[in-house]
């Protein structure tokens, strides 16, 4: 962790609960008894939720990004599957750029399996793909990862429900508040309209944005295609009218 | 018409699922070999200042049931209340870490140091707490929460103090069991009903 000074920049921007998933979805199963039955506790954020761990380089291996080697630690031996490049910004609600944040992402293999000793789906694991990744965005917000295009997969919901491909997603931000883990879909999946898991999300636009579209200009010919993923975060609330914090 | 504003909406959560720990604490899946130790294992080096405690706990459902696929993060001040990246702050307290309910039992322990009391904007204090957020599958958002402490003064805490029902204030308070030990227990749903927060 870096010992950056802390800078007081103000409250964060309260949650918008509205462009989020309900909490509790009945075609959810899972959600029914894991959702809390009285309202949250509003008010406004203080210290806790306005610092952050923060993640250096230096914990970095030069592969941590790249699921289709990450595993195997072998070029010899790459991950089977569609090659593809997932790559975006990590914004703020004012638009500004969150620079050298942490991105993690996990995945199931080309198959739909993940490499998990809970996951007994029949497709099999593939020996040289392990499902992890990350990174830390750039001075501009950007990230990048190589990995394959993960498989659907089934699972006990309703009597035949399957999940769409999808990569899981988990940003730090600069402060704990702006704590946050979703996942992203492909273009194009059929699955996606059939999925209980993104119908939790109620607005369509909001749905629409875990949806990452290919990017052929950011596809590299005769090796990999390309999805753009940009992710928004909690922005501060300050002002030429707030005050600095006594003592810090 | 008005001018248009320009802020951004934040990106939709999603439920980490079950298999969070493939991403967050591969070890805990199964997955060795990609990373040489998983992240946040230890909220406190060796040679923290202050009393180093252990709280142990486990997260019910609405059937109380003890769910076994949880994840943890807790954020936390240094004895002195001061957060890492701040002026004068413990280096040995990393104040962030990251722990799973057990596969079998369900429990789970967070070995760290008891934080002071942290200064508010208002001028105040808040009492010494940690900073919880819980993800699982059938969570589709992030819950918050907070540890509290019942052998500290939490009278004056202004987020306990915004607690209508006095009596759910003490689902946010560990008890204490023994000397540095204390239990905290998370209730979804139902007449224990943990605080959850939105702030």
């Amino acid at each position: 962790m870096s010992d950056q000074a802390y800078i007081d920049q103000g409250p964060l921007i309260p949650r918008n609960r509205a462009a989020h998933p309900v909490p509790y979805d009945p075609d959810y199963k899972t959600s029914v008894p894991r959702s809390p039955n009285q309202p949250l506790l509003s008010m406004e954020s203080t210290l806790s939720e306005e610092t952050g761990p923060r993640f250096g380089h230096s914990m970095l291996g030069p592969l941590d990004n790249n699921l289709i080697l990450n595993y195997s630690k072998d070029a010899a031996k790459p991950a089977v599957g569609e090659r593809i490049l997932m790559h975006g910004r990590v914004l703020d609600e004012m638009g500004r750029p969150v620079p050298h944040t942490l991105v993690e992402i996990w995945q199931a293999n080309a198959g739909g399996r993940y490499r998990h000793v809970k996951d007994g789906y029949l497709a099999p694991l593939d020996p040289n793909f392990g499902g992890c990744g990350r990174t830390l965005t750039d001075e501009n917000g950007c990230y990048e990862f190589l990995t394959i295009r993960p498989g659907a997969y089934p699972w006990p919901n309703r009597g035949n429900d399957w999940r769409p491909m999808h990569i899981h997603i988990s940003v730090f931000g600069h402060s704990f508040g702006q704590r946050l883990i979703t996942q992203m879909y492909f273009e194009g999946d059929p699955l996606i309209e059939r999925c209980p898991i993104a119908a939790t999300v109620k607005s369509r636009s909001q749905l629409d944005r875990l949806v990452a579209p290919l990017d052929m200009a950011k596809a590299r010919p005769l090796d990999f295609l390309a999805y753009k993923f940009d992710i928004v975060l909690r922005g501060r609330r300050q002002t030429m009218f707030e005050n600095r914090m006594e003592g810090l | 018409m008005v001018q248009k504003l320009d802020t951004l909406v934040e990106t939709p959560s999603q439920t980490a699922g079950p298999y969070v720990h493939i991403g967050c604490i591969p070890s805990f899946a199964g997955l060795e070999g990609v990373y040489p130790e998983d992240l946040g294992l230890r909220a406190i080096e060796d040679g923290a200042e202050g009393e180093v405690i252990t709280i142990t706990g486990s997260i019910y459902d609405g059937t109380g049931w003890a769910m076994r696929d949880a994840m943890f993060e807790s954020w936390q001040a240094d004895a002195s209340g001061r957060f890492a990246g701040q002026q004068g702050a413990d280096p040995k307290v990393n104040g962030f870490c990251r722990f799973a309910a057990d596969k079998d039992t369900g429990e789970f322990t967070l070995t760290t140091v008891k934080p002071g009391a942290t200064p508010t904007r208002a001028g105040g204090q808040q009492a010494p707490h940690i900073a919880l957020w819980i993800v699982a599958r059938g969570i589709n958002i992030g819950l918050q929460t907070r540890i509290y402490f019942e052998d500290e003064d939490n009278s004056a805490d202004p987020l306990l103090a915004r607690i209508e029902q006095r009596n759910r204030v003490e689902t946010l308070v560990a008890k204490k069991t023994g000397e540095g030990q204390y239990r905290f227990d998370i209730y979804l749903q139902g007449a224990q009903e943990t605080v959850f927060l939105d702030l």
